[in-house]
């Protein structure tokens, strides 16, 4: 393991128990509002300055990690986990499963999502508590984000089941479930990270998206998606760049993320 | 209003006049703010409107690009001054009301041509009030005129007047013709060539490209001039950009390329006055107002335990006294509104009731109204008298900031006295379709603008049985006594014709409103836009188009100026 690794594990290892250490690191609280002191800089008090609202920036971050961390690596596997299941369907077996599950995924990637989003709203009850808020936001996420990397794996299952490891295998009579597990699902490996890996910002930054239809992380609750959204103004950032910091921290975790786990697969 | 002239050609002394000269020299690379300056009654303006105009015939202006060409291109016959709140005459030099409100009569003023030059007649008059009452027409400038009682009849008794003649009295019906753009037969043929059609506002429309601006040059026609009797407006030519986004416009402004914006938010006002102290004006108190309401909607799909609690009066109160107006005001608004003590801003000088006072910040009083009415509040959760703990959801439209600040303030004043409030923001459609359609909501927090001053112009909001009545609407019969009474005295307001009288009735509307509670008027946000310091004669007013009400008097100070590109 290179010592850059070890590092990045031990960087993200350190954000995760900041993150679950939220509460003593930060006693203000995500929520509550020094009135008195609204758009702070940074002191002693608060790390990071305090937001519109008085509420400590620090805190904040620390809770809004513990959310984003958690959730969006969850509804990015959730996402690759059903696009690898119907691409690798779709890709191996081939046939009317092909044709079905292709035209499924096209179908999912032609719906204007805003009125399919719209409905999903107006089917819920108004009263979600903001815990409720978060499990909705991250399923809906992942849920819905299967299409794209169902269309890349069914693409590079088609590749491979044609390479000549695979039809050795074949020769040598292994099972189709052997096959998949065993031969064409470890070969694919690369393309998975990749997708998992560039999901998970894109989740994080669809989040705030969702906020504009009464289905993202609900007030007074913070994730990394609405702290984001507060640096649209460049010249308040540039005039506070401590702003900047979960901008910097989704950076760095994102750059973490891919030291840990390389897209190529050094076994090859 | 008049421009300031002052001459600096006053050579007393040769050293004065070297002297002279040599602050002419050094001010070629400098300005300063203590110079006078010779208004230069040429230049183009510059401004952005935040989308692109559907209609260019005036009569059919309904939103905010097309009353903004409206107000720039057409003359009307009275003219409300946007800073007294005064009518004062147009085209008309004068104007009579007869029989209580029944029927009013403007004379002509003499010589008033279109800018093609042809001459306005009564003709000219008739022919457009007659087009926008035809119901045919579908002009939105109509609407006020129908009282649902009969037609309104327009004849030409002679001698340059016109008499409009309505079914029944009407309290305050001059205000009504601030609003009808006199156009032409002529004209309206033209108006899908705005570049070709004759007008009598103080510009004429001489390009326009989609989707990027339009550009207005000066009516040489037109009426008015200034006391020296130079023909007005000052300003060459106008440059409207189509820019929907308020964050580039305010960059633009910040740049030079355009020099007014009518409107600005508190918090971008803020970062311009860090940048451009000189360029911001804060006119006061906006008749722009902030507010909540619960739903009070008898069919509406909410569990009955909580309908109980919206329609209850103490319950209402109790809310309004929990909440800090006065934080609202200083954090989300950076002091740049402050609390709202009724329906009516004190910016709407006379129909503002004065005695109403601003309401008191206190969770105790609020406690002490719900332990009052069988609520109980232990640990940190309030319950009602059947057990269930207080919680409900506040609905707000994505995206404006502000809102979404002041809803999560609310949560927190609110979580003080035990009641759980849950923030749902939703895209303003789905919003509208809730509050006017669904009834699925509980508690909605929005903003009000009162275009028009005058009580009767908001039956549709105060009648019971009105579409726009906030908490219940299109009820067929008053369902509560307080209702019954706001709507007897909006019905007696309308029909009265002592000012005085009318201004008593609505007071006590006023003050019902306030005691009863249906809408928490929470801020009345001040009228804050930027201004150039280029721009003379500029006094941004509360009332719309803040800034250019009296475009025809604008003029730019200092060298010519050109347009800027986009």
């Amino acid at each position: 393991m290179s010592g850059l690794r070890r590092s990045a594990m031990a960087l993200l290892a350190c954000l995760y128990l900041a993150a679950l250490a939220a509460g003593w690191l930060a006693p203000a609280g995500y929520a509550g509002q020094f009135r008195e002191s609204p758009s702070a800089p940074p002191s002693r008090k608060f790390l990071l300055g305090t937001d519109e609202l008085g509420r400590d920036s620090f805190a904040r971050l620390l809770y809004g990690s513990r959310i984003s961390l958690t959730l969006a690596p969850a509804a990015a596997g959730l996402g690759i986990l059903i696009g690898a299941i119907a691409g690798v369907a779709a890709g191996y077996l081939g046939g009317w499963l092909d044709i079905c599950l292709s035209r499924l995924a096209d179908l999912f990637l032609s719906v204007p999502w805003l009125f399919l989003l719209l409905s999903v709203r107006a089917t819920l009850p108004l009263n979600v508590n903001p815990l409720e808020s978060i499990a909705i936001t991250f399923l809906l996420l992942g849920l819905l984000g299967w299409a794209v990397p169902a269309r890349i794996v069914r693409a590079a299952a088609r590749q491979l089941k044609g390479e000549d490891f695979m039809l050795q295998a074949r020769a040598r009579g292994c099972s189709p479930l052997r096959m998949l597990t065993l031969h064409l699902l470890p070969s694919m490996r690369p393309v998975l990270a990749a997708q998992f890996w560039t999901s998970i910002p894109l989740f994080i930054l669809s989040e705030t998206n969702l906020g504009f239809l009464g289905l993202g992380i609900a007030e007074p609750l913070p994730s990394w998606g609405n702290l984001l959204a507060g640096l649209q103004k460049i010249d308040v950032v540039a005039s506070s760049p401590w702003r900047l910091a979960p901008l910097v921290l989704l950076l760095l975790v994102m750059a973490c993320f891919h030291l840990i786990v390389p897209l190529e697969d050094p076994s090859r | 209003m008049n421009i300031v002239r002052r001459s600096t050609k006053r050579p007393r002394t040769r050293l004065a006049l070297y002297a002279l000269v040599g602050l002419l020299l050094l001010s070629e690379g400098c300005s300063s703010p203590a110079r006078v300056l010779e208004p230069v009654t040429h230049g183009e303006l510059s401004f952005c409107v935040h989308a692109e105009p559907k209609d260019f015939n005036p009569l059919m202006a309904s939103d905010e690009p097309e009353e903004l060409v409206k107000f720039l291109t057409a003359g009307v016959l009275i003219r409300m001054n946007r800073l007294t709140q005064a009518f004062e005459p147009e085209l008309a030099e004068s104007w009579q009301i007869l029989d209580g409100g029944r029927r009013i009569e403007f004379k002509l003023r003499e010589g008033v041509r279109f800018s093609d030059g042809v001459p306005l007649t009564t003709d000219d008059v008739a022919f457009t009030l007659r087009t926008m009452l035809d119901p045919a027409t579908h002009s939105p400038a109509a609407d006020p005129f129908r009282t649902g009682k009969g037609d309104v009849t327009v004849s030409e008794p002679g001698g340059r007047r016109v008499l409009v003649t309505f079914p029944v009295p009407l309290a305050g019906v001059e205000r009504l013709f601030d609003q009808v753009p006199i156009t032409s037969r002529a004209a309206l043929e033209k108006s899908a060539r705005p570049a070709e059609m004759s007008v009598l506002g103080p510009y004429r429309i001489a390009e326009y490209r989609t989707g990027l601006y339009l550009v207005f040059s000066r009516n040489p026609y037109y009426w008015k001039k200034n006391s020296d009797g130079r023909r007005l407006p000052y300003i060459d030519s106008i440059r409207l950009f189509i820019q929907q986004n308020r964050e580039v416009e305010l960059i633009r402004f910040m740049r030079g390329e355009i020099q007014l914006i009518n409107s600005i938010d508190a918090e971008s006002f803020e970062r311009l006055a860090a940048k451009q102290p000189a360029a911001t004006r804060d006119a006061g108190r906006s008749l722009e107002s902030e507010q909540m309401w619960f739903n009070q909607v008898a069919r509406a799909p909410l569990p009955e335990y909580r309908k109980e609690w919206f329609r209850s009066r103490d319950f209402r109160r109790a809310i309004s006294d929990a909440i800090n107006r006065a934080d609202l005001a200083r954090v989300v608004y950076k002091n740049r509104a402050a609390p709202a003590m009724g329906p009516l801003s004190p910016a709407n000088h006379f129909w503002f009731d004065a005695g109403l006072k601003i309401p008191l910040f206190s969770p105790e009083s609020a406690l002490r109204r719900l332990q009052q009415r069988g609520f109980t509040f232990s640990g940190s959760t309030l319950r009602d008298r059947s057990g269930n703990a207080v919680e409900f959801s506040v609905i707000t439209n994505a995206g404006n900031v502000a809102r979404e600040r002041m809803a999560s303030m609310i949560q927190q004043d609110l979580a003080r006295i035990g009641i759980r409030l849950n923030v749902v923001t939703l895209d303003f459609g789905s919003l509208v379709e809730r509050i006017t359609r669904t009834f699925n909501y509980e508690s909605c927090l929005l903003g009000l603008v009162n275009l028009d001053l005058d009580p009767s112009a908001q039956m549709n909001i105060w009648l019971s049985s009105a579409g726009n009545h906030p908490w219940n609407p299109g009820q067929p019969s008053p369902e509560t006594a307080w209702e019954a009474e706001i709507d007897r005295l909006m019905r007696a307001q309308a029909v009265e014709i002592s000012t005085a009288r009318r201004k008593a009735l609505f007071d006590r509307v006023q003050r019902i409103v306030v005691e009863e509670a249906p809408v928490l008027y929470l801020v009345d946000k001040n009228a804050l836009s930027a201004v150039s310091p280029a721009i003379g004669n500029a006094s941004p007013a509360v009332l719309h188009p803040e800034t250019f009400w009296n475009i025809e008097h604008l003029y730019f100070q200092g060298p010519r100026r050109g347009h800027a590109r986009q």
